[in-house]
């Protein structure tokens, strides 16, 4: 999968949550996001990707997809 | 459902009260609605007084003298249209006196009508005809020597019907209909007595004039004078059909009357739920391309897209397709092949192609067109009230006192549902719109919108927090509401952050270029103007945070306490026909049917259990995912029916790419459309008129479809998907599209109380139907919300990345026009295109002159995805720096230049801001180009495959 297009992705979907106050709830709400509408083959790709770094992932996201199950790991 | 040809016609409109009067007509005692009139308590007693200008779609006029009565101790022979009953009315209908004056008026009015009813195209269908046997006419003294209409030339401007005035006996109703019914008041009474004339607008042919083809004046003229041309063609019909229209999200019920198999015209159904009687040029004409040349009635194949099609058997095509999915899947593996269907198809067809992906496939890769128009309203709507569709019926909107229309242009999306509301806004309901363009609705004839607030592309979101800020800070909130019906936790949390200053409409006005006092009116008017609605469209959802706005869309009806009663409400005009039904039956990659995830163990279960197979509980691919997964590799095969990505999803060049990287494309559709042309295996699929099932429009509301006629390729389109799937090896043996509503009722909550049965016996039902709702739910959320409490969320407004520069100095937004569907591949084939035969680009005064650009000019529009030619229309519609354009016909190519931007939750595409720069241009975009020879290629080659058969 296009790695530029997940972390876009997860970075639009960060800018919802960023306003929640409290921050763990953000945290899951963009981690949940993630879980509950991405194909398991986004998810492995952007879990990669932040095994990498997470290069242009902002915060939010970055700190939601640290979550997501690495590959092998069940979901 | 069977029917004849003529409706009974009570005379004049129903009124509703809940004082009943009681009279005497002819010695019968009625008892009906005070307020009703004579004429119609009479036809509800079975006694029919003689009319013209009277019928029960119009209020009465009182010109025709013929519908004449007597009324004990009431001196003279009044008109019983416009006479309203009494309590101990005696009225006398039949008399000898009466007699004389009506046939006296009839014999005026004939001296003055041509006598050629044995070829008349009404014969058999004519009031006036009736009219006359009625009153027992048999001669008529003044001879028709004297000065008459009978030369006046016939006006046939028109592509779909004709204008005959040497047959026109003046009743108005033709006038009063475009004023009452359709509300566009193209039509008006030319001069005065003997010169009298029905004229369409200043006396111009009808083309030439404001008149919108909708056909109430044809339904409503009594004689032939306003006649379809299918008529004149043909002859009348011998038996009808109720049916439901194919085109947009009212889902118009309609009468297909037919001779045989032929279908000679479709009319408005008067007792249709959702359009009571009314229609649009689409629905009502634009039905010819369901029998027009470049249909495709005979399976092929091809292994690569630049060989041949080959004409094959149904078993052929349909072995070839499983052996070539199961191929990849053996190969690629089980997530490497996936369907999408359409909100063109019916539920019943929509739930197989759901459910061959999810049992057959063993995946969850299934999506639908939805993705790219209405997915953020199922996910905001079912964030915050708990179900993710409307919350009304459009009769609601006869109790709305203020309308707030956002991102939604209803004259030329929702004609007919718009009509409706132009009725309730010229009683006196005020209008609030919000959208980057002048919209016909703001100024239309007896309307006017107390506050447009014409927005910047992109900046929603500011707009509705700026509203929800006023509210909540002048104390204009239902507090009451809120605290009985919401969430308490994330109200208080959503009211501190709407609350911030950086959320007033003064903090925003530079972002959203909408003047504060606009916005604060129209806030105070939204929150005080007694019952308020808010209709929305794509302006809402295609953006990058559609989603967030329809929150806060529902955010402000909670807030105010506009939502669960009459006149009130959340109101996603969806765009086509299907749109809530492809929804509701769970054809996106994350949902079963009813809107439950497929995480979920207990609705999996259910469906394992009645279905028989393990199913995937993990989400599947959207569209946007499938169409880069093909790209990388790891997709590689397709089932679309009834929809054309190619041409309507954004970025066309990635969409291709995407086409041509798969190993096995299978279209199942009428035409070879864009899509089609990159398929292996093409499906001869079946229109709306041939084949049986259900559409679900705006208002949740289930109708029926009905075959009127045998399916050219002898398929209808759920038989196809079930053959499909016995080859990839899972049996669906359906013998009825009923039993197919049978099986969703059985699995859906919401739908548990719905069957062909029922909606035959009721018309149409509107989910949830089931033992608590036996008839259907009209409105939604009345005592709690689906989710028990109503939740409030945060709408932080985030701009779009989508931003201009020098280089791209415009905003592009596009939309839709009254004359063609969607992606044209069915109002292209029809005269509807009389109208409308290109696409173009709007573009303001102010942007054109610095450019050089006059109307008709050729322009090159580019944005960072693309480039394609369009020719300009200069109009001031459009505001200074915002362009626009329709995406109807292929060569357009406006989806060559829409971004890969898309909303956050659900990747609906950014459709309504692209950044762009036009400049004047002399030839076609280099896509365009290439555009035209590949489909050359193809159609060569598709026409190489006809004639191979042929020989």
């Amino acid at each position: 999968m296009d790695i530029e297009r997940l972390v876009k992705m997860a970075n639009d979907i960060a800018h919802f949550f960023h306003s929640e106050p409290d921050h763990e709830e953000a945290v899951k709400g963009v981690l949940g996001h993630i879980q509950r509408f991405w194909d398991p083959r986004m998810r492995k790709a952007l879990a990669a990707h932040v095994d990498q770094g997470g290069s242009g992932l902002i915060p939010l996201a970055l700190e939601a997809a640290k979550q997501l199950p690495k590959a092998g790991q069940t979901a | 459902m069977i029917s004849t040809i003529r409706w009974k016609d009570l005379g004049t409109p129903a009124r509703v009260s809940e004082r009943l009067v009681d009279l005497e007509v002819d010695g019968i005692p009625v008892s009906v609605p005070e307020g009703t009139s004579v004429l119609r308590a009479a036809a509800e007693a079975g006694i029919s007084i003689p009319k013209l200008c009277a019928t029960d779609s119009l209020e009465a006029f009182g010109s025709c003298r013929l519908c004449l009565v007597e009324i004990e101790g009431c001196k003279g022979y009044p008109a019983s249209c416009t006479t309203p009953v009494a309590a101990g009315m005696v009225v006398h209908t039949q008399t000898r006196k009466l007699a004389d004056i009506r046939r006296g008026v009839m014999e005026l009015y004939i001296s003055d009508h041509p006598l050629d009813c044995l070829t008349c195209s009404a014969n058999g269908n004519c009031e006036l005809q009736d009219m006359a046997g009625a009153v027992g006419l048999r001669e008529v003294r003044y001879g028709y020597e004297g000065e008459n209409h009978l030369d006046l030339k016939k006006d046939t401007s028109n592509p779909y019907f004709t204008f005959d005035p040497s047959k026109c006996i003046v009743c108005s109703r033709c006038v009063r209909a475009c004023e009452e019914t359709q509300g566009t008041f193209a039509l008006t009474i030319d001069s005065r007595g003997f010169e009298s004339k029905v004229s369409a607008g200043m006396n111009e042919a009808f083309m030439d004039s404001e008149c919108v083809s909708c056909g109430a004046c044809v339904q409503a003229c009594p004689t032939a004078t306003l006649m379809e041309k299918s008529v004149i063609d043909l002859g009348q019909a011998e038996h009808s059909v109720i049916t439901t229209c194919a085109y947009c999200g009212v889902g118009c019920s309609f009468r297909a009357e037919m001779k045989g198999n032929e279908l000679v015209r479709m009319v408005p159904n008067k007792d249709g739920h959702a359009n009571h009687g009314h229609s649009c040029v689409k629905g009502r004409f634009a039905f010819g391309y369901a029998t027009h040349k470049d249909r495709i009635t005979t399976p092929m194949i091809r292994d690569k897209i630049s060989d041949p099609w080959k004409q094959v058997s149904w078993e052929e095509a349909i072995t070839h397709a499983a052996s070539e999915f199961k191929r990849i899947q053996a190969k690629y593996g089980r997530g490497a092949v996936g369907g999408i269907t359409s909100s063109r198809c019916t539920n019943e067809e929509t739930y197989l192609v759901q459910k061959l992906v999810r049992a057959a496939f063993g995946n969850n890769n299934v999506d639908t067109c939805a993705r790219v128009c209405h997915s953020p309203t199922g996910y905001g709507l079912k964030a915050t009230l708990g179900e993710s569709a409307g919350t009304q019926d459009f009769d609601s909107v006869d109790k709305t006192d203020v309308v707030l229309v956002i991102g939604a242009n209803p004259t030329d999306g929702h004609p007919v549902f718009a009509s409706r509301m132009k009725r309730r806004l010229r009683e006196g309901a005020k209008l609030i719109v919000v959208d980057p363009r002048t919209i016909d609705l703001v100024r239309t004839p007896h309307v006017e919108a107390s506050h447009h607030l014409k927005l910047r592309p992109g900046t929603n979101v500011a707009v509705v927090n700026a509203l929800a800020h006023t509210i909540v800070t002048e104390g204009l909130a239902n507090e009451a509401f809120v605290a009985e019906r919401c969430e308490a936790k994330d109200y208080a949390k959503w009211k501190a952050f709407i609350s911030e200053e950086r959320n007033s409409p003064e903090a925003l006005e530079a972002e959203t270029g909408v003047p504060a006092a606009e916005v604060r009116a129209a806030a105070r008017l939204y929150a005080t103007g007694g019952n308020a609605a808010i209709y929305y469209g794509l302006g809402v959802t295609e953006h990058s945070q559609g989603s967030t706005m329809v929150i806060g869309i529902a955010n402000l009806a909670m807030l105010t306490g506009n939502i669960g009663r009459e006149g009130v409400g959340v109101n996603p005009l969806r765009g086509q026909n299907n749109v809530q039904g492809a929804c509701d039956m769970g054809s996106f990659p994350h949902e079963l049917p009813g809107y439950r995830h497929v995480s979920d163990t207990a609705t999996r279960t259910l469906f394992e259990q009645n279905w028989g197979v393990k199913l995937e509980s993990e989400p599947g691919l959207r569209i946007p995912n499938m169409l880069d997964a093909a790209i990388d590799g790891s997709f590689r095969g397709i089932y679309v029916e009834g929809e054309d990505i190619a041409q309507s999803d954004p970025g066309t060049q990635h969409v291709t790419a995407a086409l041509e990287a798969m190993e096995c494309v299978v279209v199942q559709d009428l035409f070879l459309n864009e899509t089609a042309k990159y398929a292996h295996v093409f499906l001869p699929g079946s229109s709306f008129l041939e084949k049986n099932g259900t559409f679900t429009n705006a208002e949740r509301r289930i109708s029926p479809v009905r075959k009127v006629m045998p399916s050219l390729s002898g398929k209808e389109d759920w038989e196809i998907t079930a053959m499909l799937a016995e080859a990839l090896g899972y049996p669906m043996p359906y013998k009825h599209p009923s039993e197919i509503m049978d099986e969703i009722a059985r699995l859906t909550p919401t739908f548990t109380g719905v069957s062909y049965a029922k909606l035959d016996e009721l018309g149409s039902i509107q989910w949830p139907c089931n033992d608590q709702h036996p008839v259907g739910t009209p409105v939604m959320h009345v005592d709690e919300f689906v989710r028990g409490k109503g939740r409030f969320l945060i709408t932080e407004y985030v701009p779009t990345e989508e931003r201009t520069s020098r280089k791209y100095p415009l905003i592009l937004t596009t939309g839709r026009i009254l004359s063609q569907y969607n992606v044209g591949a069915q109002t292209r084939r029809t005269f509807n295109s009389m109208w409308h035969d290109e696409d173009r680009l709007e573009i303001h005064p102010s942007d054109a002159e610095l450019r050089g650009v006059k109307t008709g000019d050729w322009v090159g529009v580019s944005s960072r995805a693309g480039e394609t030619v369009l020719r300009a229309l200069i109009t001031e519609r459009v505001q200074p720096g915002v362009v626009y354009t329709t995406f109807h016909f292929p060569e357009s190519g406006a989806n060559v230049i829409t971004t890969e931007n898309s909303d956050w939750a659900t990747n609906c595409p950014e459709y309504k801001v692209t950044a762009v720069q036009v400049e004047p241009v002399t030839q076609p975009s280099e896509w365009q180009k290439r555009f035209r020879t590949f489909t050359e290629q193809q159609e060569e080659l598709l026409e190489e495959a006809r004639e191979t058969t042929q020989a």
